[in-house]
């Protein structure tokens, strides 16, 4: 066993970082990952520095500066309570991307895990997972998640298992189709044939193979989660402080004044067009790069 | 074929069940006793024991679960504790304008969606194929709720040659509901100057909310006829002579479109919940703004009724898709 692992396990551990690397090689001359990368780590970068970029305490406004037009002073324009738009899409970055990634991280664990355990038992196992995804999958995404925060409440967290609960049955079902293509690939039968525990070929060798698809699935169900979360604030379904910064709230209600101040609309959804397409563009890319098939 | 549809509508009857388990236990777990939560500030102790009558929250939870799941076989969905109005016919009477509105979008998705990935695919590596594939990446990144403000802003209130809410212009026109189709209902009543209004207030809900389908046809199209331009028969069909317009439409679309068919059913989905989006910014009287007047005035009851009955649609759409793209493709055998 021991001496059969020894064979193995170098093997791949080499063939995994060149595939690596070499996706990370062709990631670099693909336009569509540098330009998504590039305003993915922009937007990251003005969430991590904020309280240094935002020039306003995003939460202070005075009413005599409510509705003032884009200026100099105040870039992006102020809101009804005379806040500072551009400070509240500086700070909005880090709730309206945070609970993006908390519902992106949510899904990914419990889908990955449910996906590994229908793939790798089948039988019952994989009948009764892939029964309560087809049930998960009935219900139209947004539709889900409005239904989850109105019943759960308005909280960061709960916001965010809402959007995940969205994307669990998508990965479920991506990774036991991945595990389900691998079990006959000729590097498994390999090990199984020389005695290689269950468990083992499982994390060791069919895990590594299948996290590409699953790393460009959640890449897009970032830009996804983003819009969700958005959605939910335009609805009024967003953290419960109206004063707390968050993307898709500040649109909420523009409709009423868009006559008089149609900035209030304009950069915030400008903040979520652009994240959304940074995170569709790198997905696109790390598909194109992790994607064997696409190999020039 | 009717082994395969009778197969696929017993496999709903597990699915609905779960759906019912998973809506029945969020709406238990509202914070508190949800005769309360339904009725607020305003709940005097005879307006909690009548709700918690009407919920039956007196009876042992299995009872509860029973009740729940047979009156949605009936269709009985109870009535709204705010209006008190019947739930499934407030919905009856709204989906035609959703429906409307989804045609619409779809509309307008189909007819730029395919040419455009035709156009693209066709011209794979060029310029134009750039051009498409930022067009539609753009598309797919633009929300619902702030392409619908622009739109609005743009030709409803910066150059108002289109109008900015509802369905029709109801002081010009009074139109007899039968229908509920706005335009339909015009026709009916042999008002041509209210059937073009009706028309003209579809335009910007429209496009708003079939920019998305329109984006992921275009992409899909492009896909499926770049695979099938590199099949023999079409280099035959050009072999032997055959305008290019004839291959188009012969050979190359008519293949191309299985994929396509598919991805249809599936943006149901998306049309269902951007129509919530969508209805509330153009105060369109449908389903999707019915929901959301609900999740303001928390209106439990008709939240949690109106998403079985938009799922179960859903459900529906996605069986006749499966039926009918088994039915378009002799490839696939059902067994």
């Amino acid at each position: 066993m021991t001496t059969a692992e020894a064979t193995f396990g170098p093997a791949t551990e080499d063939q995994a970082v060149g595939l690596w690397r070499d996706a990370f090689r062709r990631m670099r001359r693909s336009p569509a990952a540098i330009i998504g990368g590039t305003i993915v780590i922009v937007f990251v970068l003005m969430a991590i520095f904020a309280p240094f970029l935002a020039p306003f305490d995003p939460t202070r406004g005075n009413l005599a500066d409510s509705y003032l037009p884009p200026s100099a002073e105040h870039w992006f324009g102020t809101n009804v309570q005379g806040q500072d738009v551009f400070s509240r899409i500086v700070f909005g970055s880090r709730l309206t991307l945070g609970i993006a990634v908390l519902s992106v991280a949510i899904g990914v664990s419990i889908g990955a895990f449910f996906g590994a355990l229908a793939g790798y038992f089948r039988g019952w196992v994989d009948s009764v997972i892939m029964r309560g995804v087809d049930i998960m999958l009935a219900i139209p995404g947004l539709l889900f998640a409005i239904v989850v925060v109105s019943f759960l409440g308005r909280g960061v967290v709960q916001i965010a298992i809402a959007i995940a609960v969205v994307n669990v049955p998508i990965f479920a079902r991506l990774l036991r189709g991945s595990l389900l293509g691998l079990r006959e690939a000729d590097y498994v039968v390999a090990a199984r044939s020389v005695g290689v525990g269950g468990p083992t070929i499982l994390l060791k060798h069919m895990l590594p193979n299948a996290v590409g698809p699953l790393i460009v699935q959640a890449t897009l169900a970032l830009a996804t989660a983003v819009v969700d979360a958005a959605a939910l604030g335009f609805l009024g379904l967003g953290p419960p402080d109206p004063s707390t910064p968050e993307w898709g709230t500040m649109l909420s209600d523009t409709y009423r004044y868009l006559n008089q101040a149609v900035w209030l609309a304009f950069f915030p959804g400008i903040a979520i067009v652009l994240s959304v397409l940074g995170f569709n563009l790198l997905g696109d890319g790390l598909r194109e790069a992790l994607d064997p098939r696409l190999r020039r | 074929m009717g082994k395969f549809i009778l197969r696929r509508l017993l496999l709903l009857i597990p699915i609905l069940l779960g759906l019912t388990a998973i809506v029945f236990v969020l709406a238990r777990m509202l914070p508190g006793d949800p005769a309360s939560a339904i009725l607020g500030e305003r709940a005097t102790p005879q307006g909690l024991a009548r709700v918690r009558e009407a919920l039956g929250l007196d009876q042992p939870l299995w009872v509860q679960y029973w009740e729940y799941i047979s009156g949605f076989a009936r269709l009985d969905l109870g009535e709204s504790f705010i209006t008190n109005r019947n739930v499934t016919d407030d919905f009856l009477q709204r989906f035609p304008a959703t429906i409307e509105l989804a045609i619409a979008a779809m509309t307008f998705a189909l007819i730029l969606g395919i040419p455009l990935g035709l156009l693209t695919a066709k011209r794979r590596g060029t310029w134009v194929d750039q051009v498409g594939n930022v067009v539609s990446l753009v598309g797919i990144s633009i929300p619902i709720f702030f392409l619908g403000l622009m739109l609005k802003w743009a030709f409803a209130i910066q150059f108002p040659i289109l109008p900015d809410s509802g369905r029709i212009d109801l002081i010009e026109y009074s139109i007899p509901r039968v229908t509920n189709f706005m335009t339909i209902d015009a026709a009916l009543a042999g008002e041509w100057g209210g059937m073009v209004d009706a028309l003209r207030h579809l335009v910007l809900p429209g496009i708003a909310l079939g920019t998305i389908p329109l984006a992921i046809i275009m992409r899909i199209t492009r896909a499926s006829v770049v695979d099938v331009l590199n099949e023999d028969y079409v280099r035959t069909a050009y072999a032997k002579g055959l305008p290019q317009s004839d291959v188009d439409s012969r050979h190359v679309l008519r293949n191309a479109m299985l994929p396509v068919v598919t991805v249809i059913g599936l943006q149901t989905g998306l049309l269902l919940g951007g129509a919530i989006l969508t209805e509330t910014i153009f105060g369109w009287a449908g389903v999707g703004k019915w929901i959301y007047d609900a999740v303001v005035n928390s209106d439990y009851q008709v939240i949690q009724s109106g998403v079985m009955l938009l799922a179960l649609i859903f459900i529906l759409v996605n069986l006749i898709v499966d039926v009918s793209y088994a039915f378009l493709n002799p490839r696939i055998r059902y067994a």
